[in-house]
């Protein structure tokens, strides 16, 4: 089965942090005020991109 | 999840709203919201205000999420634009330098001291209720009944938007959110992007 990620969409992003206190894994962080970033720990339930107000969040298959 | 004294910070922001309708004078205590998240993306180069200590994003969550007051729906995209959100930055500020204005002329004697706030920058609400006359000058009055018509305009705007889009809609269009995000954009100019 295709791994399943969140990706962030940076121009939409407004590094509200909504994202970051969603997220059980602690996946997703702030990336120096400017936009979230997703490691290699998220297991794309997306959590994040239902909360996210800017919807800058997808989950996508990755194969 | 532990909880930390930060998640907490939506009390204050609710008690800094209630206190309003009891003395305006308290409405000072509001430039902690607006010099807080400043200093920390100046200095500390992050958004951790909005992120972890911003008390009405906490309020926010509260009221949509916890108590499920959100639609929960996606925002228009005009209203997550960047022409929007610097737009609105714009048009805040505007709005804050004639309330400034405003507060000076009442320092150098040429405005009345108005005992009113002004809510979604249009409708005068009457607010002597909460004003009792002191030794200060007037012009301390003046921009605490300004500066309140502007948290309160805030606050009735985040709702308006919590209600009818995702609960912490506000933080897309927020001044302060924006204002911060522009201030560490500017930090990160030019240096190489980790991801």
């Amino acid at each position: 089965m295709a791994k399943r990620k969140a990706v962030v969409d940076k121009t939409h992003c407004v590094a509200c942090g909504c994202c970051t206190s969603a997220c059980k894994l602690q996946a997703i962080t702030v990336f120096r005020g400017i936009y979230a970033q997703v490691s290699d720990r998220c297991v794309g339930c997306a959590k994040c991109a239902s909360i996210c107000p800017a919807d800058a969040i997808r989950v996508e298959s990755s194969t | 999840m532990k909880k930390h004294f930060y998640d907490y910070l939506w009390i204050a922001s609710a008690l800094y709203l209630i206190l309003g309708f009891f003395n305006i004078l308290f409405a000072w205590l509001g430039l902690l919201c607006f010099m807080i998240p400043l200093l920390i993306s100046i200095f500390g180069k992050s958004k951790a205000y909005c992120n972890r200590y911003c008390g009405r994003g906490q309020l926010f969550s509260l009221l949509g999420q916890t108590l499920h007051l959100s639609r929960n729906k996606p925002m228009p995209r005009f209203l997550k634009s960047r022409i929007f959100r610097y737009g609105f930055l714009a048009f805040f500020m505007t709005m804050f330098g004639l309330m400034i204005a405003q507060t000076v002329g009442v320092f150098l004697n040429a405005d009345s001291l108005k005992t009113a706030v002004t809510l979604l920058w249009t409708f005068r609400v009457p607010w002597t209720f909460a004003y009792t006359e002191t030794a200060l000058p007037a012009w301390i009055s003046q921009f605490a009944f300004g500066f309140y018509s502007i948290m309160l305009t805030s606050t009735i705007l985040g709702i308006v938007l919590m209600v009818l889009y995702k609960p912490r809609a506000w933080c897309v269009c927020c001044p302060m959110g924006t204002m911060t995000q522009l201030v560490c954009k500017g930090h990160a100019h030019g240096k190489t992007e980790q991801n």
